[in-house]
């Protein structure tokens, strides 16, 4: 027989420490159903019959956010055997609310008071004995972070699950709401799971939409229930939601004045909040933010002596998928003898392309680590805190800054770091705006164009930048305006937190797991594509047969370039200069570098091109007018990210659909902004007539403007939890 | 009405209701701000919102226009 123990608590009370001591490595991570809400379950370390379900880090089981109805559909229809219940020993206030709702359920639970070497170091008490009787279950310590306690705590819960032993439910609320409450039971029996007869009551009371839709009972008994309801609010004066709140709230401290005992005065500063004295400060609090950016951008993807990241993946680049492995495929290729299409298919295709993808794993491995830590300590909160204002705005939350930082040195972990934003729709606008920002790889297309056309004007990296973030914020206007992403700002009641420090199992498993989800891609997309553009490129019609080509300018991938050009042709991409820059925002799509590469290849530069393509400069300089070269830089920075990005857009979004969306957002907008550059501002140079696309563009000018400014008719509709 | 938005920094106000309805209001009560809670108002963010408060032993955020319903006494 297999036992099924649920582990619950609240974010921040070290349930994910808890659940990675309790299984190991015995974990398997997947999605609860219908919703991006990561499930994770695994086996118990030594008890094979044994699966720990790990709930999400939620407050309350109210049916507002999808992680509180994923658990608490979990807790009703699963049946779980036991509930380990890991509370904050620091906090055990707050932390109980969540105690006495699981309770009204009635599965078997085990309380486990995490942090107690705090607890004890505050010289604080938790009477363990009293606060087990007073809430009627078994109470264990432990401190997750040292290690102590856990197996204790375990082996408790699965002694219930095994027993089913249920505890005494404490009274939690007064006479008039159990009285309501009695009445609302006698009405539902027969009706509802009879094990969950008392949290179908509560929440029938509480008038709980979904518990409703889902008893679905007669209008008759409806009215009954709700006769009885409205006389106790009557009597308590409030609201039955109200009333439930507050005596849950009203019992915990009469638990907690029996069975805690707090030596530090109310309202004494901890550690915690004299750091907050300083690092969210009124003056200080932006200047360290940027010091922090800095720091982790320097180490990750800076030039300086301890840029880690850089170094490592400078390595990797040159070294490792520059020399070793090509070096080692060329050695087996070679001693097998095989034919020069598969050599140049696996050389020049899978070797090329994966390498150069894979090339980056060191940087985002380092990434990875910086953040879990920033997010283990404690800081991503207060990050939210200083930077909401502004955010909000645009539809982004206060921590939409983090993955913008980080996607100006690449897009993929950029676009991962958004996991740290909680709510979805935030998530969701800070994944479809982040490709913009310009990332490192699209550096050097500003290079080429800024040296070949502009003079080599610093004006034209700078603007880049301005575009990018431009782009991210009118974006973010003009999508939260959209139904599917409209409604008010999330609510932002958000806890800070106290800092600890981080815990180094957390964040090498969860640096692991971003690292891995990169190779993974990097193995499929980016394999597949890297497959199929090599073959586009090196296969051509030469006089009706179909043959290998070495001149880039006969290949599959210029015809194409050639027979969808004219698509391109509002920008300005026209005449001969048409078809290369079809093909160059095509190759783009493996990794942004390429743009450059595939220039000096079509303009038949045989030697090693530099990173910004100077040797190629003149040539550009005669096809590409400053216009047309600003609007060709304009659509490759705003357009489709790399397949690298999409693929990390696809691992957020966890749809197809939205994934879609996103990049034919982005290839729409810089279809549009790009044409409105180039009609508009050609007129000026002589570079565009004035013609049906000068109207055109001039309307797209004001439908951007109007999605922009235009009211947002779903500003005051709920957001809606879509499960 | 007084609020929670009104109150001044460094000062503890007392909760007399939760305005408001739908998942705002009871994400505010879960978090333990219900009726008769003190609340001690830590700080507000640089940009100037939103607020922090000390509520049941832990520190919480929340933006002002959240805070305008919660009504409050000294």
């Amino acid at each position: 027989m297999q036992y099924r123990i649920a582990l619950a608590g609240n974010p921040n009370s070290g349930k994910t420490t808890l659940f990675n001591m309790l299984t190991g490595s015995n974990q398997y991570v997947g999605n609860w159903p219908g919703v991006t809400v990561e499930k994770k379950e695994g086996v118990l370390k030594g008890h094979p019959d044994v699966i720990i379900q790990d709930l999400p880090g939620i407050y309350s089981l109210s049916p507002y956010s999808p992680e509180e109805l994923v658990s608490r559909r979990y807790l009703v229809n699963d049946h779980p055997d036991a509930v380990l219940n890991i509370v904050d020993g620091t906090n055990i206030e707050r932390n109980l609310y969540l105690t006495t709702q699981l309770m009204d359920l009635g599965h078997p639970i085990v309380l486990a008071v995490n942090m107690i070497d705090l607890v004890r170091k505050n010289g604080d008490t938790i009477d363990l004995e009293k606060l087990g009787k007073a809430l009627g279950c078994q109470c264990v310590e432990l401190s997750a972070l040292k290690g102590e306690g856990y197996q204790e705590a375990a082996e408790k819960a699965v002694e219930l699950a095994k027993n089913h032993t249920h505890g005494e439910r404490p009274h939690v609320f007064n006479g008039s709401v159990e009285h309501a409450l009695a009445h609302i039971e006698e009405s539902i029996e027969g009706k509802v799971d009879a094990n969950y007869l008392r949290w179908y009551a509560i929440k029938l009371f509480e008038r709980d939409e979904r518990v409703r839709e889902e008893v679905n009972l007669d209008s008759e008994v409806m009215d009954h229930l709700e006769k009885h309801i409205t006389d106790c609010e009557r009597e308590m004066d409030d609201d039955a939601e109200s009333i439930i709140a507050d005596q849950r709230y009203t019992y915990i401290e009469q638990v907690i004045r029996k069975a805690v005992k707090k030596k530090a005065a109310k309202n004494a500063l901890t550690t915690s909040d004299k750091i907050d004295r300083i690092v969210t400060n009124r003056i200080l609090a932006i200047p360290i933010f940027v010091c922090v950016m800095f720091l982790m951008y320097a180490i990750a993807m800076g030039s300086f002596p301890f840029s880690i990241g850089t170094i490592a993946t400078d390595w990797a680049n040159d070294v490792l998928f520059g020399q070793w492995i090509p070096g080692l495929f060329d050695w087996i290729l070679t001693s097998l003898g095989v034919s020069g299409w598969l050599y140049g298919l696996v050389m020049d295709g899978i070797v090329a392309g994966v390498g150069a993808v894979l090339g980056f794993v060191p940087q985002i491995l380092v990434l990875s680590l910086l953040l879990s830590i920033l997010e283990d300590v404690g800081y991503m909160s207060r990050v939210a805190f200083i930077m909401d204002r502004i955010l909000r705005k645009f539809g982004l939350s206060g921590k939409s800054i983090i993955p913008m930082v980080v996607a100006t040195g690449c897009g993929v972990p950029g676009i991962l770091a958004s996991r740290t934003i909680e709510q979805e729709r935030d998530r969701k606008i800070t994944v479809m705006t982040t490709g913009f920002i310009p990332c490192g790889a699209k550096m050097p297309i500003v290079g080429l164009f800024a040296g070949a056309v502009f003079g080599n004007s610093p004006l034209v990296a700078t603007s880049a930048f301005f575009i990018g973030v431009a782009a991210v914020v009118v974006s973010g206007v003009i999508l939260k305006k959209f139904k599917s992403l409209a409604g008010k700002p999330a609510p932002f009641v958000m806890e800070m937190p106290a800092y600890h420090l981080p815990s180094l199992r957390n964040v090498a498993r969860a640096t692991g797991q971003r690292g891995w989800d990169f190779v993974h891609r990097a193995t499929t997309v980016v394999l597949l594509s890297s497959i199929v553009l090599w073959f586009l490129q090196s296969y051509g019609i030469v006089d009706g047969v179909f043959q290998a080509v070495e001149d880039n300018n006969i290949s599959l991938l210029a015809d194409i370039g050639k027979a969808i050009a004219w698509i391109f042709y509002p920008l300005g991409w026209m005449g001969d200069m048409a078809w290369k820059a079809t093909v160059a925002t095509f190759t783009g799509l493996i990794a942004k570098e390429q743009v450059v590469m595939t220039f000096g290849t079509l303009y038949h530069y045989a030697g090693e091109l530099s990173e910004s393509g100077n040797e190629i400069w003149g040539l550009i300089a005669q096809d590409f007018g400053p216009v047309r070269a600003y609007s060709f830089m304009i659509f490759n920075l705003l357009c489709a990210p790399c397949f690298a990005a999409i693929g990390a857009i696809k691992r957020e979004m966890h749809d197809g659909k939205w994934t879609a969306a996103t990049i034919a957002y982005m290839c729409l907008f810089a279809y549009a902004v790009s044409m409105i550059v180039f009609q508009l501002a050609g007129l000026f140079t002589g570079e565009a007539t004035f013609g049906i696309f000068t109207i055109l563009a001039l309307v797209l000018l004001a439908g951007l403007i109007y999605l922009t400014v235009r009211k947002n008719k779903y500003a005051d509709t709920q957001v809606k939890v879509g499960v | 009405m007084k609020t929670l938005k009104d109150a001044k920094i460094g000062q503890t106000v007392v909760v007399a209701k939760v305005w408001g309805e739908g998942a705002v209001r009871r994400r505010i009560m879960d978090m333990g701000i219900t009726k008769n809670v003190e609340v001690f108002v830590r700080k507000v963010a640089p940009l100037g919102d939103p607020i922090e408060v000390n509520v049941r032993g832990y520190e919480l955020s929340l933006r002002k226009a959240d805070a305008e319903m919660i009504e409050v006494y000294e």
